[in-house]
């Protein structure tokens, strides 16, 4: 049984693993139908006739993991590194029953080129479905709070 | 001392045959000039009628580094003005865009204006009479912007009082906006998302050249584009139908041959576009039901020509990039001599079906967002470069792919698409549009010395 400290636990490891760029066992975290969203608009509902920074399916987001290893990839030359600062999330639903899974997690995110480093704060909310007995990711929404500034290149994941 | 200011001749040395010197991209002094003299001399683009569907309604902009709004009146008309308060200056916008009702209030002091720009009440308005105030400038108003043109929904404007007139400006190179309103089946677009923007390093002229750069795709986008059509092909299974977005990313990769075929189309003033005999918007798929909402508007033969022209880029000089295929423009708006801010906006083509508006905000970001592959390949090799042109070792930039050294300036041609002949195009008309006015400024001042 799923109770909320799995989905913290989820979330923690989660981070774990982006900061310490395994990025193949944080695919893995994906159900195959997963989406990661960075929506553009305030409180946005509409990923597909509104516009978004990101919203991408496992193809595209394992397109950017390969890509990140390429031979040819002069923007990750040098490599960046990230940084993940999470408040503890709270629990937004733990159904085991009806197989609903949300939370939402206030963080300060670094990612780190050379000499330069970049901080950007927003929320994460994530939404997860129970396959066999672990945790998988439906939906992982990032709201920038100052979404609509123009950033230079954000090359890793919140 | 400066070492360019007044001085026509050694801006115009800085542009050769198929050379220019860096100091175009890397000279804090040329960037001045080029917000004194480029930006004011050159159409620019300030927004979309669209954006000032009712009364009241204002967006903000800037021309250069000049802050300008627009708004629309009472009467329906849309008037342009610069977006400071007469009295003590004070932006009186400060957001992209919003409803102003009926009349701007100055924030600071309360001065009012009319829509139109003029001016509407000043609080204690009597400690004003016998001071000589309605000779004053301010007394007008807003400050307008004179020269203004709104072409299909566009609006641009010139800030010069005098200069080469719209229509000159831009001739036939407006076909690719036609084409772009055109793919409506009511020949009418509409801005109803805010644009993704993206912040650079580097000089607001790489950006510019690098829309007709076909030589860079299949190099600099190997890692994103390469990759994209290198995971799909392992991935895809016994799947019958190319996901839009492999769609979208895969063209990218189209060989050297592909790009010298499809050709690159230059026009007078430094406008040019890749993509004219096909382009890597050709072959995306079909959007049900579209075809026969055109042909239902312009006719079988009219519709099928719409939507056979598929260009890729096209450059209206000195600072957009035009999509017509996938309804974008992008604005590429200069903040310092190695700072620029692109804007890349989508347009909703009017009655079509959702997948059109769908594919274009997804080839938005795919293409022109800080979280974008692709733009991640570009933002690099424009930082290095801006970076490298430091470099004294070589002080001059090379545009000679495919120079002839027949080639006439402010001609319309079609020519090979791996040209560099497009960057050519707008260095001439840099040059040209930097030095126009400079003569004439020039014997102003020495008039006024003497």
């Amino acid at each position: 049984m799923i109770s909320e400290k799995d989905i913290t636990d989820f979330i923690y490891r989660e981070a774990e693993l982006l900061d310490t760029m395994q990025w193949q066992a944080w695919l893995e975290l994906f159900h195959p139908e997963g989406r990661y969203w960075m929506p553009l608009e305030w409180q946005q509902q509409d990923p597909v006739l509104q516009p978004s920074l990101m919203y991408e399916d496992l193809l595209l987001l394992k397109v950017r993991v390969e890509r990140l290893a390429g031979e040819r990839t002069f923007s990750q030359k040098p490599k960046s590194r990230c940084h993940h600062l999470l408040q503890a999330p709270s629990i937004v639903a733990c159904d085991p029953g009806a197989g609903v899974f949300k939370a939402r997690t206030s963080y300060i995110y670094t990612e780190t080129r050379g000499d330069t480093l970049e901080r950007y704060s927003g929320w994460a909310s994530h939404d997860l479905v129970e396959v066999g007995d672990a945790l998988k990711i439906k939906l992982k929404r990032i709201d920038l709070v100052n979404f609509d500034a123009p950033f230079g290149n954000i090359q890793l994941f919140m | 001392m400066t070492k360019y200011g007044r001085n026509a001749q050694a801006i115009a040395a800085l542009v050769r045959e198929a050379e220019v010197h860096r100091d175009v991209y890397v000279d804090p002094e040329i960037f001045e000039l080029e917000m004194e003299h480029l930006f004011p001399n050159s159409w620019i683009y300030v927004g979309h009628a669209s954006q000032l569907a009712k009364s009241g309604d204002f967006i903000t902009a800037t021309i250069g580094r000049q802050p300008v709004m627009a708004s629309r009146h009472s009467d329906g008309s849309i008037h342009v003005f610069y977006n400071r308060c007469p009295h003590k200056g004070v932006k009186i916008a400060s957001e992209p865009c919003g409803n102003t009702g009926k009349f701007f209030r100055c924030p600071y002091h309360a001065w009012s204006f009319k829509t139109d720009g003029s001016l509407l009440a000043i609080p204690l308005k009597k400690g004003y009479e016998g001071t000589g105030f309605g000779d004053t400038q301010a007394n007008a108003g807003l400050s307008k912007v004179k020269n203004v043109v709104i072409y299909r929904d566009f609006i641009f404007a010139r800030l010069s009082d005098n200069g080469v007139s719209f229509e000159d400006y831009f001739g036939e190179s407006l076909s690719t906006i036609d084409n772009m309103v055109d793919r409506s089946p009511e020949g009418k677009l509409a801005v109803q998302a805010t644009p993704i923007r993206y912040m650079h390093s580097c000089n607001w002229k790489m950006l510019v050249e690098n829309q007709t750069d076909t030589c860079h795709p299949m190099v600099a986008h190997e890692s994103s584009a390469g990759t994209a059509v290198k995971v799909w092909k392992r991935e895809q299974g016994d799947a019958t139908e190319t996901p839009m977005a492999v769609q979208l990313y895969g063209p990218f990769m189209s060989p050297y041959e592909f790009y010298e075929q499809s050709g690159i189309r230059i026009w007078p003033n430094g406008h040019g576009h890749t993509g004219v005999a096909n382009s890597i918007h050709s072959n995306y798929q079909d959007v049900p039901g579209y075809l026969d909402q055109m042909v239902a508007a312009y006719g079988e033969q009219r519709a099928h020509e719409i939507l056979g022209e598929v260009r890729h880029n096209t450059v209206y000089f000195p600072n957009i990039m035009v999509k017509g295929a996938v309804q974008i423009l992008r604005n590429f708006i200069p903040i310092a001599v190695d700072k620029t801010l692109v804007e890349s906006w989508v347009y909703r083509l009017v009655g079509a079906p959702d997948k059109l508006y769908e594919r274009a905000l997804m080839y938005n970001r795919f293409i022109n967002a800080p979280t974008s592959i692709v733009g991640h390949d570009d933002l690099e090799m424009y930082e290095r470069a801006q970076e490298g042109l430091k470099s004294n070792g070589n002080q001059w930039v090379n545009l000679r792919r495919l120079y002839d050294d027949h080639e006439e300036p402010d001609v319309t041609a079609v020519i090979n698409g791996t040209s560099e002949r497009q960057m050519r195009n707008q260095f001439h008309a840099w040059a040209k549009f930097m030095t126009m006015d400079m003569d004439k400024d020039m014997d102003k001042r020495i008039e006024a010395a003497e």
